[in-house]
């Protein structure tokens, strides 16, 4: 038991950094998510794709990179360090996964490169507005055609949909299966069917991030069903499990308070540093240790995972505390920031100026970062959802 | 990086833990704790031809070669157990002050005994108005000759009663607080002018205050630098601290488990308890907690070979993460328990009772988390 990285492992770390450094664009560097085109989201992952690095986490033979769990971690702390905006994870580490576990051949073969190198946007189709938390419980109907289905129904929460080419879809074909469960099937839809219609949710923070999808007599190919049908519930639950890895956002959140001590190294009360001040000191503190605890709460899954022992029960936690972390980060930025959490600085940005008329560059995020963070412990299965989950897998109650 | 244990290691774990599940169940140890002397002599000698009071020392030592990882195993498993025996006392801190500052000869003779458990070494440190200030002495050495006179008052001496030997912490110089002119000695409890106090802990062990009164002592027992022992002592306290929180997390870890089991059998409104979500819900925080208190005994373990600053800031950070999650998960296991929590019948309250003493051992998480800070 030791935490030292072999000379191999440092190697590791001096080539990713140098080839970030040197291979980040330009014009996307600083920025984030909600300020930038579909071409400047994807710009990273075009570039790691053409490296071959875009999917680290997959199997070799469909392109993964072959890294143990240590350069993986060593990759994402890299990543964190210069704030890159990642490959999004609908594509890469959601429908992959599912297509090459269960897919076809021939879905192998079409789908899997174009995730890879980023030509393909995907989405996921699963919330719609009666099922929640009970997603099982769905609505959305895929009946079958000829060599068709046909979808007719409403999913909604389905982030970033005004990009999307592709979406996976969780649809019911069994409307008379004994469970809720056992008829669902797993389907791929080219977003620009006809009947696919796409409309905008604003949330709270003033962002289109989220979408409705609409679905009136969306005609799709039945080669897309992936694997048997009426087994979808099968694969959207390997899904879940699968989209783990990474899920505790360990790295960002170090970096995330790396950004608050500088933020609260600055802020002044009573002319002394806030960082100083005993009480938000150890607000400070505290939200490191708790996020040290994650850390290797996901080193030890980690650790098992590539023991081949697959993981155990330490890995259902990275999601619930993971989230409650990045929401702590959040708010200990908005306290920090004071009265510059007021100003609505979308409203200055609105205006075609890039710089921010009031207050300090970094109070401009930190409101909507908390605003928008609040969804964290409600996507993915909510959180209570997740303490469900664990009574029932792990503690067998 | 590698969490993975040595097979050696895996098989120190397996033979301790088949002991304790076979030897140290929870009746036989109520039969030890009230005792008179208050433990168990046999199961004390069945624990040393395992080889765990070898096992933390290196093989120049006359040790197994092994170190912090294999004390991080014992203590887990004595925290599932609640074993009272002073292993943290007497390896960890005896055998650490040793192992660290010892001179080949105070090694030849002593360590050798600590390791047989012939010897069992108490820790003096803590005094009436220190608190955790390690540094807050009122005991003092003074040079007498070729000896050193010591005089004061040690407080909640863990393990006194039973210990052959005292590790004791007194100021030879500078002021009361003051980090120079600490000095570290090892003094036969049955020396003239050493007194003790003897009394039980709530969670069953032994302690004493330990008067002493002009207790004679030669210049061969300081343990390290005269003056300079201060550093010496920091790491010993956090190589403790780091053992205590790996018997936190093993007991955080049955606490738990025995919830759970209560809450399938125990019935109320036609239905066992278990299946309310309220309570489900309260279970698997428990279980989150126990979980991070074990991987943050690792974390701290890993990092007691680093710098000074690193390591104290990596068990200042367990401690407070271990201080909070037993106290989180020995108070839900109680209420969850219900009535039943509240007896001295049901082992659930003693593993509660340690986890809470274990707090207020070598510094709180108020205490933690203001040196984590400092540290920052």
């Amino acid at each position: 038991m030791q935490l030292e990285f072999s000379p191999e492992e440092v190697a590791f770390r001096h080539e990713v950094r140098g080839f970030i450094e040197n291979n980040y664009p330009k014009h996307i560097a600083g920025k984030s998510l909600d300020a930038l085109s579909r071409d400047d989201i994807m710009a990273w992952h075009r570039v790691l794709g053409k490296q071959g690095w875009s999917t680290p986490a997959w199997p070799k033979e469909y392109g993964g990179t072959g890294w143990t769990a240590t350069q993986r971690y060593i990759w994402s702390e890299e990543n964190a360090r210069f704030d890159t905006i990642m490959p999004l994870p609908f594509g890469v580490s959601m429908v992959a996964p599912v297509i090459y576990t269960f897919g076809s051949p021939e879905q192998k073969e079409r789908f899997l490169p174009r995730i890879r190198s980023g030509d393909d946007w995907w989405c996921q189709g699963y919330s719609e507005p009666g099922s929640g938390s009970d997603l099982a419980s769905l609505k959305t109907s895929a009946v079958r055609d000829g060599d068709d289905y046909i979808l007719n129904g409403q999913k909604t929460w389905t982030t970033l949909a005004q990009y999307a080419d592709w979406g996976f879809f969780l649809c019911r074909t069994d409307p008379n299966a004994e469970k809720p469960q056992q008829g669902i099937s797993f389907i791929l839809v080219d977003m620009k069917t006809p009947g696919v219609e796409v409309r905008p949710i604003i949330t709270l923070e003033g962002g289109h991030e989220v979408n409705e999808v609409w679905l009136t007599d969306v005609r799709v190919p039945a080669e897309n069903l992936v694997g048997t049908e009426n087994q979808g519930w099968t694969y959207a639950k390997f899904l879940l499990a699968h989209e783990r890895s990474g899920i505790a956002g360990v790295a960002r959140s170090k970096r995330g308070v790396e950004k608050l001590r500088d933020i609260a190294g600055n802020e002044t009360v009573d002319g002394e540093v806030l960082l100083k001040q005993p009480d938000f000191a150890r607000k400070v503190s505290q939200l490191e240790i708790d996020l040290t605890a994650l850390e290797f709460t996901e080193l030890r899954t980690l650790a098992r995972e590539s023991a081949g022992k697959g993981p155990g029960p330490e890995s259902s936690i990275l999601k619930i505390k993971g989230t409650e972390i990045q929401q702590r980060l959040t708010e200990l930025t908005l306290e920090a920031v004071g009265n510059y959490s007021a100003p609505l600085y979308s409203d200055f940005s609105e205006e075609g100026s890039n710089e921010f008329s009031v207050g300090p560059d970094y109070a401009s995020a930190a409101t909507s970062l908390y605003l928008n963070n609040r969804k964290t412990s409600i996507y993915g299965g909510s959180n209570e959802i997740q303490r469900n989950i664990i009574s029932k897998m792990i503690l067998g109650l | 990086m590698d969490f993975n244990f040595s097979e050696e290691q895996n098989m120190l774990r397996d033979s301790l833990s088949r002991l304790i599940r076979e030897k140290y169940d929870f009746e036989t140890r109520r039969g030890f704790v009230n005792s008179e002397s208050g433990r168990s002599d046999s199961i004390w000698s069945q624990l040393g031809e395992l080889g765990i009071f070898m096992a933390p020392f290196s093989e120049e030592d006359g040790g197994l070669g092994g170190g912090a990882v294999d004390s991080m195993l014992v203590m887990e498993e004595f925290g599932k157990g609640i074993v009272v025996e002073p292993f943290v006392p007497s390896i960890v801190c005896g055998g650490g002050f040793l192992k660290h500052a010892g001179t080949a000869a105070q090694k030849e003779e002593h360590l050798t005994k600590i390791m047989s458990g012939e010897s069992i070494f108490a820790f003096a440190y803590a005094e009436p108005q220190g608190r955790y200030n390690l540094a807050d002495l009122t005991t003092t050495a003074k040079k007498d000759g070729g000896d050193y006179v010591i005089n004061g008052h040690k407080a909640v001496v863990v393990g006194a009663p039973w210990a052959s030997h005292l590790i004791v912490t007194a100021r030879t110089a500078g002021e009361r607080r003051s980090k120079e002119g600490v000095s570290i000695f090892l003094v036969e409890k049955g020396a003239d002018g050493v007194s003790t106090r003897d009394y039980p802990t709530v969670d069953g062990r032994r302690a004493s205050e330990v008067y002493f009164e002009n207790v004679k002592v030669s210049a061969d027992s300081v343990i390290g630098d005269v003056d300079g022992g201060l550093g010496v002592v920091n790491k010993v306290v956090d190589e403790a601290t780091v053992a205590i929180c790996a018997e936190a997390a093993g007991a955080m870890g049955v606490a738990h488990q025995m919830t759970v089991e209560y809450s399938r059998q125990r019935k109320q409104f036609g239905t066992p308890i278990g299946k309310f979500q309220v309570l489900q819900h309260r279970m698997v925080d428990m279980f989150m907690e126990h979980e991070q208190a074990l991987s943050m005994t690792y974390m701290a373990t890993m990092k007691l070979g680093e710098s000074d600053s690193e390591r104290q800031k990596a068990v200042s950070a367990a401690k407070v993460k271990i201080g909070q999650s037993g106290r989180f998960v020995g108070q839900a296991a109680i209420q969850i328990h219900g009535g039943m929590g509240m007896t001295d019948e049901l082992a659930v309250g003693h593993y509660f009772k340690r986890l809470t003493i274990i707090d207020s051992e070598f510094g709180n998480v108020d205490h933690h988390l203001k040196r984590y800070t400092s540290l920052s």
